[in-house]
């Protein structure tokens, strides 16, 4: 067969190499990206900027993976069209494949804002370059952030920003932070211990106008910046199937086995939609694990094996100052039986809470704040879509314990092989 | 492969595993010393008990290990069957302890990272659980 081509040099693609040499040891595969460095974990950009992790400790595989794993690679070209059998790169060069895998990941999202073009340090904090050259101006002395948005990205790129010593604002349209992920609650505790730590929030407005180191804020307030951070939202790299003649709905579409519309073009990760079982409905899941299992299962797929993907859930594990916050599943659902729980300190001060929400008969989907240990108990009902009839309730809201599980499951589970 | 299993009708709850576990795993032979340290070691198996039984818990070494395929660094990976974690690229997400169907990721809160049981592989020896077990209810064996 011909190689195997990925687009894309990230989790999902790596997933893919991994997948397919499950299988097929030897049929060449090539990785083309438009970023020039070898696979590297995308969340620790936020980490090596804070000084919580190394340079060399950033890569999400070792020095000789694509060697062990006969993958070539060709770093910092980026593909400009899919054809049949073929991919044309910008360069004009074309790449031949058997089978493809589209892993072209996110896009930041940047709304149209009066005088953006006048901010020289501007970045989108999605890539290792945006995350080192940040870290190049907060050395030689920026003293001011500003980030717009306060989502999961925007917030890491605040707690990395407020390590290095950095004045911290956040604003965000939004009311709260997190909005997509945690209820007014849970996001209260995040927006407090990230305040505590010298974050400025300015919620519920947005930049109307930019100079070059200063917002003009529709509130009337106006912030000073040495470096300015929009995180407003990511989009799914989407347009070389869609210019092909693929499906494309909110993402890629593709079937259980991350087989797109088009033939021998597969798709996974952050460019894709997920079946969201817990939510019964097709949605970004712009998530490294989802992408890593999406691009394994369709590298089992190409090399002519079945993995099918079909338990993707939404989840989360993320952590402000030292305060965590794990949640899974359809957890702002309403609709259905929730359990509550506040956890508090000594003095009785609520430092997080442990939310269960119910759905017809199962678990479907959790928040855990500050106490998240053995979390994965519960994320396993949900993904499995274990029947409460089989567990024992009453457990199941006290703690996560294999003890909420039945004799026969444990002599199965734990008696046996997983 | 060889794989630590616990017999539930035998064990007694009695915690001494998580002991030995954390004991020997601290890097100090001697379990009194290990535990008067100021950071006190953590156990990677950990015993729930019941109102009618007990049983003690660690890493299944999963054949679908959803810590691994989740993992965000690439820090916990598999070595010939055994699930480790290499602690100098852990950054403590937790995406792990998220993922993980049998709740057996130790959170070193401290050095903000994970722990969790590598079949005593790192020691060279028999699990210190396994030796440990006063009513042998924790065994090592090959079951596939
Ligand atoms: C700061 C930050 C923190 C995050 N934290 C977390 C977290 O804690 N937990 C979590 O689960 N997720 C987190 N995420 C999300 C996570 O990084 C993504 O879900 C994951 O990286 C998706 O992997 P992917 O392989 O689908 O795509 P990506 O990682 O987006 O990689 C796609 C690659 O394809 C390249 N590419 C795109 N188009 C082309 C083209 N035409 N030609 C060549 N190359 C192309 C891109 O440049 C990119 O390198 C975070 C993301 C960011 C930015």
């Amino acid at each position: 067969m011909l190689n195997y081509v990925i687009i894309g040099n990230s989790a999902a693609a790596i997933g893919c190499v991994e997948g397919i040499r499950k299988l097929d040891k030897d049929t060449p595969i090539v990785i083309i990206s438009d970023e020039p460095h070898r696979t590297y974990s995308r969340p620790l950009i936020s980490y090596r900027l804070g000084g919580q992790t190394k340079h060399d400790k950033i890569f999400y595989r070792g020095e000789n993976f694509y060697t062990d794993n006969n993958v070539s690679t060709l770093l910092g070209k980026r593909v400009a069209k899919l054809n049949a059998s073929s991919v044309t790169l910008s360069s004009g060069e074309e790449i031949a494949f058997g089978k493809l895998l589209v892993a072209t990941g996110s896009k930041p999202f940047v709304p149209p804002m009066t005088g953006l073009d006048n901010v020289k340090n501007k970045f989108t904090f999605m890539d290792l370059d945006s995350s080192i050259a940040i870290d190049g101006l907060v050395t030689n002395g920026a003293k001011s952030a500003l980030i717009v948005g306060a989502g999961l990205i925007g917030l890491k790129a605040a707690e990395a920003l407020l390590l290095r010593g950095v004045a911290v604002t956040v604003i965000d349209m939004a009311a709260k932070v997190m909005p997509s992920v945690l209820d007014d609650e849970g996001s209260a505790l995040i927006k407090a211990r990230l305040e505590q730590n010298g974050a400025k929030f300015i919620l519920g407005t947005v930049a109307d106008k930019f100079d070059e180191a200063t917002a003009y804020l529709k509130n009337g307030d106006k912030v000073d910046f040495d470096v300015l951070v929009l995180a407003v939202g990511v989009r799914p790299n989407t347009e070389l199937v869609k210019e092909a003649g693929g499906e494309v709905g909110l993402g890629i579409k593709t079937d259980k086995f991350q087989k797109t519309t088009l033939d021998n073009v597969y798709a996974a990760g952050d460019c894709t939609e997920s079946f969201d079982i817990t939510a019964g409905k097709d949605k970004i899941l712009a998530l490294l694990p989802n992408a890593y299992l999406q691009g394994e299962a369709a590298g089992v797929s190409m090399a002519g094996g079945e993995m099918p993907y079909d338990k993707a859930i939404p989840m989360n594990a993320i952590g402000f100052f030292g305060l965590h916050v794990i949640s899974a599943g359809d957890s702002m659902r309403t609709d259905g039986k929730v359990y509550a729980e506040q956890i508090k300190d000594k003095s009785g001060n609520v430092t997080g809470y442990k939310k269960l929400v119910f759905g017809e008969n199962k678990l479907v989907g959790y928040i855990l704040i500050d106490e998240v240990d053995r979390a994965g108990i519960y994320t396993s009902l949900i993904r499995e879509q274990t029947s409460l009839s089989d567990v024992d309730v009453t457990e199941l809201e006290k703690s996560p314990r294999l003890m909420l599980y039945g004799k026969s499951y444990r002599k199965e589970k734990l008696g046996g092989q997983v | 492969m060889k794989k630590v299993y616990v017999n539930e009708e035998w064990c007694l709850g009695c915690h001494l595993c998580e002991y030995y576990c954390a004991g020997m795993n601290s890097g100090e032979r001697d379990l009194v010393k290990a535990f008067s340290r100021e950071k006190k070691p953590l156990p990677r198996i950990r015993v729930e008990e019941g109102t009618d039984v007990n049983f003690a818990v660690q890493c299944r070494h999963c054949a679908v290990p959803y810590c691994v395929k989740g993992c965000i660094t690439g820090a916990l990976s598999v070595n010939d069957g055994v699930i480790v974690c290499d602690q100098t690229r852990c950054v403590g997400c937790l995406t792990c302890v998220l993922s993980c169907p049998y709740g057996c990721i130790v959170r070193d809160e401290e050095a903000h990272v994970i722990t969790k049981c590598d079949l005593c592989l790192s020691r060279n020896a028999t699990p210190a659980c396994v030796e440990g077990c006063p009513n042998k209810a924790i065994v090592l064996e090959d079951r596939e």
